[in-house]
């Protein structure tokens, strides 16, 4: 807008802080829960102001976990958590780049087949092949395992479609410039498209590691025993039957501890991932 | 340093178009050869092949006497510089000039050396530590040139390095390659369709048209003697004119009632169909003898130093190169005749020059 009417102002800017307040206003509730005690929550209206139970609440769950639910300290299922996702945004960026590099410099019988047979596992979302997914990890002995946790996450066509398009923009040029410097396929790899790659590894990287983070259907099937829960389960395996059964503070203060670590990641690599996203620099 | 031969290469690609007719030439050791042609003419297909970058389908390329043709770029010995310079965007000046230095695992005081004196013959000093993308398109240039020289290699290949600069940088870096060669003497293979670049850096030129070699030879030579139409017409700036006739007798009929008498010696092999070239330079105002060309001026292009007339005769326009502060205004008559011996005769149907 170039106008600058005082009045137009006002109703953007209330617009914008009543957008604001609806995003916000059920994490702020979450996290008063956090502070409050058990029967706190449970009066009528809730309070809305913070409680002094902070420290005792976040304390219990990193340590002991509820008493009615699930009883595995949330600190041991945040390192499950950050394996997992560290693990599944690693693995996918490799693997993906890796084959993304293969279907794009080397010309090879069925390229475009095999271009195609990833491209259509796009279509397939992750609940139509649960069933076969977790019929294969179990037989492999994968259940309660990081492997059986990170493995079947780590295929990632969309990531490989992703660096295929960005390789596609890469003149070809280059390629053949490296090639009379004497650099073989590896090399060209390792000291020309992956450094060219960084911001976009940088930007998936983010996107991969919340996914993986926010993984629910396939560590449910997969976990049994509490040591290998994610933080997610976590969650879920507290709140154990109705209403009242479920120690509220405590599984606000787990709902809060859980969303940390994606934050910190979006916010630590926010300019990575907006260079990932715009940049054209070749 | 080595010399290059090409004998019967062709290329054919897997949609069976064949794109490169046969070239068979041999380049001298440090020899500076321009091929020129218009876009699609195979001029980059065949140095692409010279390069090891496009595999040969038929014939021989031998660099240096040895045969090349399933040898690997990288094992060929050459360097090139490529029209959109190909650096590696995210490494240095340096680092793009030492990298296939250091995969062939030269020693570092080597890299070094070779680096900086690559550096001073290019003035690239101050910017080494600079990335591709804070640099010009001169500058850019110059740092391809740069990768190309720590080479040493046996020959330089270029990719018409010349087209993404603008017009007063070309002629700059143009003439900074003659001195490079001058001092380095290594054998140089330079691709562009520019033929005034073709005719300043050439110590032989070859003339391709859609496959084929047209013609082989110093600059100056093929702008004197052109084998055909072709050449004829893309070498020299502007074009040369061409007047089409019909023979009749010992004369070519060109229509207005001129007839431009046949040289003696072309009589006897000469076809029906002939077709009259001179080039813009070559008229002078009539009275030396000759036919005489009676033109009506339709425009005038004043460059300064001298002017070119677009004149109408029969269907066709002809250019007159005049002097510049002799030039007539448009409309106005100008009869001229051609220098002596500056008439080039044509055979209409097969394009070839009429030769004794």
């Amino acid at each position: 807008m170039v106008e600058n009417r005082p009045v137009l102002r006002f109703f953007q800017h209330l617009i914008l802080i009543v957008g604001v307040i609806i995003v916000a206003f059920p994490l702020y509730v979450t996290f008063v829960a956090s502070t409050l005690t058990y029967d706190q929550i449970v009066t009528v209206p809730m309070p809305l102001l913070p409680g002094d139970q902070l420290w005792a609440n976040y304390s219990q769950v990193l340590t002991a976990g509820s008493q009615k639910g699930s009883s595995a300290p949330v600190s041991a299922m945040l390192v499950n958590s950050f394996i997992v996702a560290i693990g599944v945004a690693l693995g996918k960026i490799s693997i993906s780049i890796i084959s993304a590099f293969a279907i794009v410099y080397f010309r090879f019988p069925g390229r475009t087949f095999f271009f195609w047979m990833i491209f259509v596992t796009l279509m397939l979302p992750i609940e139509v092949r649960i069933i076969p997914t977790f019929k294969v990890a179990s037989d492999l002995g994968l259940l309660d395992s990081y492997a059986g946790l990170t493995l079947p996450l780590i295929a990632s066509a969309t990531a490989t479609f992703l660096f295929r398009q960005f390789f596609l923009t890469i003149p070809d040029e280059l390629a053949e410039a490296a090639r009379i410097d004497g650099a073989g396929p590896l090399r060209f790899f390792w000291d020309v498209v992956v450094p060219l790659s960084k911001t976009n590894m940088a930007a998936l990287f983010v996107i991969l590691f919340i996914h993986g983070w926010n993984q629910y259907l396939w560590p449910l099937l997969i976990t049994g025993q509490e040591s290998m829960y994610t933080v997610v389960i976590g969650i879920k395996r507290m709140i154990a039957g109705g209403d009242a059964s479920n120690e509220w503070n405590l599984i606000m203060a787990t709902a809060i501890l859980a969303l940390l670590p994606p934050a910190l990641v979006v916010v630590l690599m926010q300019k990575w991932f907006v260079k990932g996203l715009v940049d054209t620099e070749k | 340093m080595a010399d290059i031969k090409l004998s019967g290469v062709r290329k054919t690609y897997a949609n069976k178009v064949q794109v490169i007719h046969g070239v068979d030439v041999a380049i001298a050791d440090g020899e500076f050869i321009v091929i020129v042609g218009p876009s699609g003419c195979g001029k980059s297909t065949l140095l692409r092949m010279i390069a090891g970058l496009e595999p040969i389908t038929e014939g021989e390329i031998a660099i240096g006497g040895k045969r090349v043709n399933n040898v690997e770029p990288k094992d060929r010995n050459i360097a090139m510089v490529f029209q959109n310079y190909a650096l590696y965007p995210h490494m240095t000046v340096y680092d793009n000039m030492a990298y296939g230095l250091r995969i062939r695992s030269l020693s570092k005081a080597d890299i070094e050396t070779r680096v900086q004196r690559a550096a001073k013959i290019l003035e690239l000093g101050p910017l080494l530590q600079r990335k591709p993308r804070e640099l010009s398109g001169g500058q850019r240039q110059r740092v391809a040139m740069g990768r190309a020289i720590v080479r040493e290699p046996a020959a330089f290949l270029f990719d018409e390095p010349l087209s993404n600069l603008d017009a007063k940088l070309r002629v700059q870096m143009r003439l900074e390659i003659q001195k490079l060669h001058r001092e380095l003497r290594t054998t140089s293979i330079f691709v562009t369709h520019d033929q005034v670049e073709a005719m300043t850096l050439a110590d032989r030129m070859i003339v391709m048209n859609a496959g084929v070699v047209e013609q082989i030879g110093r600059p100056i030579e093929v702008y004197e003697n052109p084998a055909s139409l072709f050449v004829a017409g893309f070498i020299g700036s502007p074009a040369m004119n061409f007047i089409p006739g019909q023979r009749s007798g010992d004369d070519v009929e060109v229509g207005e009632g001129v007839r431009v008498p046949l040289p003696a010696e072309l009589r006897a092999a000469a076809p029906q169909a002939i077709t009259v070239g001179v080039r813009p330079e070559h008229f002078v105002a009539s009275g030396g003898g000759g036919p005489v060309f009676k033109l009506k001026v339709d425009t005038v292009e004043a460059l300064g130093a001298d002017s070119m007339l677009h004149c109408a005769f029969g269907g066709a326009s002809l250019v007159v190169r005049v002097d510049g502060h002799a030039t007539p205004e448009p409309g106005s008559p100008v009869p001229v005749s051609a220098m002596a011996g500056k008439l080039y005769f044509f055979d209409s149907t097969s394009g070839r020059r009429l030769r004794p």
